[in-house]
C-alpha cells in the first residue's frame, strides 16, 4: 500500500450529492409540473391548491417541514456537487474559492432553509 | 503486389525525445488489402517508409493489450481495429492520451505499473490454511461476483479515455480500481479493508464524475466504470460506519 494516503471526505458530499440527485430525479419533474405548469394554470389540480393558508399549512406540518428542507436543501447540494465537478471538467481548476462559493452556498441556503422552517412555527 | 490495393493515408503523431522539441504529424501513403488492421497499416510503414516508427504489440489478436493507441482520436487496440473502415478517408494514429510519450506511439507506463502494484493485485488470504486442509472451495455464484473483472489485460486504454485521470494522474484510475475490485469480490480474498484505505483517499474512487467512457471503450467489457461506483458506496458506508466497525474499519 502507498505511503501517506489521505482518507478523503468526499464522502460527505458524494452523499448529499447522491440524496439529491436521486429525489431530484424522482420529485423535479412533479414539482416543476405542479408549481409551474398544473397550479397556475388550473390544469387538472385546481388554482388555489397553494394558496398561502393552504401552503403555511403545510410548511408548519412536521412532515411538510422535512419534504420543503429535503427539496430544497439536498437538490441544492446536488446541484454544487455538480457544478464544482464540471467546472473541473471543462478546465477551470477551481480551488478553494470555488469550492467554498459551491459548497457554501448550499449550506448556507440548508442554514437559512431550517431557520425559516423552524420560524414558521407548529 | 500493391496492383490491386487501395492506398489510404495514415496520419501518425511523431515524436523522437531526442530531436523534437515537441510531437509532430506525418502522413502515409499506405497501400491496404481489406483484411489488414490499423496495427498492420503501422507496421507496413516501419517496414517501407521509416524504420524508426515506434509502437508496441505483441498478439496481434486483442488479448495482450499492449498495441492501444488513439485511432482518429478514439482510445482502440490497434489489432482489432480495420484500415478498411476508415477507407477513403484519412486515419490519425496518436499515442494513448494522458500519458507522457516515450518516443512516437510508446507511452510512458511506469504510473500505472506503480498503481497496479499498489491495489495488492494477489488473492490475499483470509486465514492460512495448511495444505491438509485442501483446497478452496467457490460456488458459481461466488465465482460470477468477479469473475467479469478478471477479463483486464492491461491496455490502459480506459486511462486514455477518462477525463479525470487527465486532468489528475495521480488518480489510481478504473483499470486498477477494476482489478481493485475483482480481488475484493473475490470469496478467498480477506484484504478488502485494507485495500480500502486506497478506496478512500484522496486519490481513491472519489476522483470519478461517473463519465463511464472507460467502459465505453474498454475491448474485454470489464465495465471499469461499475468497479469504480460500487466501491464509491463502499468507500462512503465505510466512511460512515467505521466507527461502528468490531476492527474500527482501516486508518
Amino acid at each position: 500500500m502507498k505511503p501517506g494516503l489521505k482518507r478523503s471526505n468526499a464522502p460527505i458530499f458524494w452523499s448529499l450529492f447522491g440524496a439529491g440527485g436521486m429525489l431530484s430525479a424522482l420529485f423535479g419533474p412533479a414539482l416543476v409540473f405542479i408549481t409551474g405548469i398544473a397550479v397556475p394554470f388550473g390544469f387538472i389540480l385546481p388554482a388555489d391548491a397553494m394558496s398561502y393558508p393552504k401552503m403555511l399549512a403545510f410548511a408548519q406540518n412536521f412532515i411538510g417541514k422535512g419534504f420543503i428542507l429535503a427539496v430544497i436543501a439536498l437538490f441544492l447540494w446536488f446541484a454544487a456537487h455538480r457544478i464544482f465537478h464540471s467546472l473541473h471538467e471543462v478546465g477551470i481548476h477551481a480551488g478553494v474559492g470555488a469550492k467554498l462559493i459551491c459548497y457554501g452556498s448550499a449550506f448556507v441556503a440548508t442554514v437559512i432553509s431550517v431557520v425559516v422552517l423552524l420560524g414558521l412555527g407548529f | 503486389m500493391t496492383e490491386n490495393l487501395k492506398i489510404i493515408e495514415i496520419e501518425v503523431l511523431r515524436y523522437n525525445p531526442e530531436s523534437d522539441r515537441e510531437p509532430h504529424l506525418e502522413v502515409y501513403k499506405v497501400p491496404f488489402s481489406d483484411d489488414m488492421s490499423v496495427l498492420q497499416g503501422a507496421q507496413y510503414i516501419k517496414d517501407n517508409f521509416d524504420g524508426s516508427l515506434t509502437f508496441r504489440w505483441s498478439c496481434r489478436m486483442a488479448i495482450c493489450g499492449s498495441c492501444g493507441m488513439m485511432i482518429n482520436g478514439i482510445p482502440k487496440l490497434s489489432c482489432e481495429t480495420f484500415l478498411r473502415d476508415y477507407y477513403p478517408n484519412r486515419i490519425r494514429l496518436e499515442a494513448m492520451h494522458h500519458f507522457p510519450i516515450e518516443k512516437d506511439l510508446v507511452v510512458d507506463l511506469s504510473g500505472f505499473i506503480e498503481k497496479l502494484e499498489s491495489i495488492q493485485p494477489y488473492i490475499i488470504p483470509k486465514e492460512p490454511r495448511s495444505l491438509e486442509q485442501g483446497e478452496y472451495l467457490q460456488s458459481p455464484k461466488q465465482f460470477s461476483d468477479y469473475i467479469q473483472f478478471t477479463s483486464c489485460i492491461n491496455c490502459t486504454l480506459c486511462y486514455a479515455a477518462c477525463p479525470q485521470f487527465g486532468l489528475n494522474p495521480d488518480f489510481i484510475g478504473p483499470g486498477a480500481i477494476a482489478l481493485l475490485h475483482r480481488y475484493n469480490m473475490d470469496s478467498r480474498d480477506g484484504a478488502a479493508a485494507e485495500r480500502m484505505e486506497l478506496v478512500a483517499s484522496e486519490e481513491g474512487v472519489f476522483h470519478c464524475s461517473a463519465v463511464g467512457y472507460c467502459s465505453e471503450v474498454c475491448p474485454k467489457h470489464v465495465d471499469p466504470a461499475n468497479a469504480v461506483n460500487i466501491n464509491k458506496t463502499n468507500a462512503a458506508r465505510d466512511y460512515f460506519l467505521r466507527f461502528l466497525s468490531p476492527k474500527g474499519g482501516s486508518k
